[in-house]
């Protein structure tokens, strides 16, 4: 083999590596959740509205058996399989859940507490809610917290015996058995991304019920972003 | 030992100079001025500062082996830079350097001072241990070194140790109060002038509950009550972190704590207890640990019962599913 030949393998070969290594980074390390966006379109001052629901489990993903929460797209109105949102910073931001997953107890009933919204409370279905006992009640299916603003409010359930054992079996779910939550909070003013998480054990079968779905970005964690 | 073995030793190239005495004289001079700038100007701002009594303590601490330690250090590096200078291999030179001897007496005097340094630090460090009821550390359960003032689980009067059960989640420290109803809180608050009991322990993985200003850090272990005390001497906040580790979110692990007077404490603490009082009935009584996995019966409603979700334990779904990783 000649010289040319030789050094010319070895430089694609090289090149090859490197290819693959930036694949990998940019596939596997880089990639997220996609981010639905509330803020095109929105005046300064104005309110937004974001919509979410939270399923047993879903479709979206390699992991079927995950549960996970799902965004509505303000435009198209279709529901995106991640939990990273945008809204504009200093704007009330009016939520609206849609609970799907059955109750669960919270390893720490004080997560039941409603804290960090307008008014320091919630509504399940119309009814104002200020705590839940998620020990007592079948009442809690998982919690929308937003630590960094002390933001946490505990999820409604559907409250059967009968309801929690026909759960919606297809995500994203458009029918079946659900609690609806609704409740405002003002965003930050300052820009950036504030970590959204779930208190609720929801990652079944991991250790403490915080792995699996509860430490993977778009299912029961995610970010809300914070823009300018 | 070098420099003093060829101060002694005749040796027609080397042996004029006093090298022992030069490098004294050096050491002696530079040793005052480190352990002087060190005393004088580094030491009031040696972290973590002086907020609270654990944290004088261990100013203090570090002051001192910093003191103790500076002439070591400046020794080394005198005797380097002296023997790189002086010592070094002329042109021309290719003799082999004077034999070493030994010297009893610099051996007796080196293990006799780094014995006497070694001791009196070992010293030093188990009475400030003791003198300060554990600096802020993390003692167990049943703490050895801790204030002598009655601790009552129902009430508090100035003068009695302050009880904050620290409660480490994955990714919160929540923090309850007992001696104000046992409500439990986001917020760390407590009064300046007054000892603090931290009962720290966690409610699912190891966590570390490190307030930094006042040096207190204590793992918080599932099923341990590990007991840390400090006593809060500035108004002001501080940092809270998680020392430890503990998943996807250890970095979102933080939070600020305050230290507020006997009065402005008094106040949140009706004030919290108010606000807390939808959610403090629905919170396990208060114990120095907590077992999630198992509800109480009487806790749990008969849907709960039904749907045999009587523990928070996480682990609701048969064993494979999902498949653990």
């Amino acid at each position: 083999m000649s010289l040319p030949v030789r050094v010319g393998t070895l430089l694609v070969a090289f090149l090859a590596v490197v290819g693959g290594a930036i694949f990998v980074v940019i596939h596997f390390f880089l990639a997220g959740p996609p981010v639905v966006d509330y803020t095109s379109g929105v005046a300064p001052g104005q309110a937004v509205n974001v919509v979410l629901q939270e399923d047993p489990q879903n479709q979206a993903s390699n992991h079927p058996d995950w549960v996970s929460y799902f965004v509505q797209d303000p435009k198209t109105k279709q529901w995106v399989h991640t939990l990273v949102f945008k809204v504009p910073a200093g704007a009330r931001v009016n939520m609206t859940i849609l609970g799907y997953d059955g109750c669960t107890p919270l390893r720490n009933p004080f997560w039941g507490k409603v804290t960090g919204t307008i008014g320091n409370s919630a509504t399940i279905d119309g009814k104002t809610v200020r705590a839940l006992d998620s020990w007592k009640t079948c009442s809690v299916g998982h919690t929308f917290s937003i630590p960094s603003i002390n933001l946490n409010v505990p999820m409604g359930s559907p409250t059967t015996v009968a309801e929690n054992n026909n759960l919606c079996g297809t995500s994203p779910c458009t029918s079946g058995p659900h609690a609806t939550m609704k409740f405002s909070f003002i965003a930050p003013k300052t820009p950036g991304s504030y970590l959204v998480q779930c208190r609720v054990p929801c990652g079944g079968g991991y250790v403490t019920g915080f792995g699996g779905p509860m430490q993977a970005i778009g299912f029961m964690t995610g970010q809300m972003e914070v823009a300018s | 030992m070098a420099a003093d073995s060829q101060a002694t030793t005749p040796d027609a190239g080397r042996s004029g100079p006093k090298h022992g005495l030069r490098i004294f004289l050096v050491w002696i001079v530079l040793a005052i001025v480190a352990d002087l700038l060190i005393g004088l100007v580094l030491a009031p701002h040696i972290p973590p500062g002086k907020m609270s009594s654990s944290a004088e303590d261990g100013q203090q601490a570090i002051t001192v082996m910093a003191l103790m330690s500076a002439p070591v250090m400046v020794f080394v590096l005198v005797y380097f830079t002296y023997a790189l200078t002086v010592w070094r291999q002329r042109d021309g030179d290719e003799d082999d350097g004077p034999p070493i001897h030994g010297h009893a007496g610099i051996q007796t005097g080196w293990i006799v001072g780094t014995s006497v340094i070694v001791l009196a630090l070992a010293a030093f460090g188990t009475v400030e241990l003791i003198d300060s009821h554990g600096s802020g550390g993390g003692e167990g359960p049943v703490p050895i070194w801790k204030p002598a003032a009655t601790v009552s689980l129902t009430s508090w009067r100035p003068g009695e140790a302050i009880q904050v059960q620290v409660i480490g989640q994955q990714w919160k420290f929540t923090y309850r109060y007992p001696q104000f109803g046992g409500f439990e809180t986001t917020q760390l608050v407590i009064p300046e002038g007054q000892w603090v009991q931290f009962n720290v322990t966690s409610i699912d993985v190891i966590h570390s509950f490190w307030a930094y200003q006042l040096s207190v850090k204590a793992d918080a272990n599932p099923n341990v009550n590990n007991i840390a005390f400090t006593k809060p001497t500035q108004l002001g906040q501080f940092t809270v972190r998680c020392a430890e580790l503990c998943g996807l979110w250890h970095g979102a692990m933080f939070d600020y704590g305050r230290v507020v007077t006997v009065p402005q404490f008094r106040a949140w603490t009706a004030a919290t207890r108010v606000f807390m009082a939808d959610v403090t009935p629905m919170l396990p009584a208060y114990a120095t640990t907590y077992d999630p996995t198992v509800i109480p019966a009487f806790r749990s409603g008969p849907v709960m019962k039904k749907l045999g979700l009587v523990s928070a334990g996480g682990g609701y779904y048969p064993p494979q599913d999902p498949v653990q990783p």
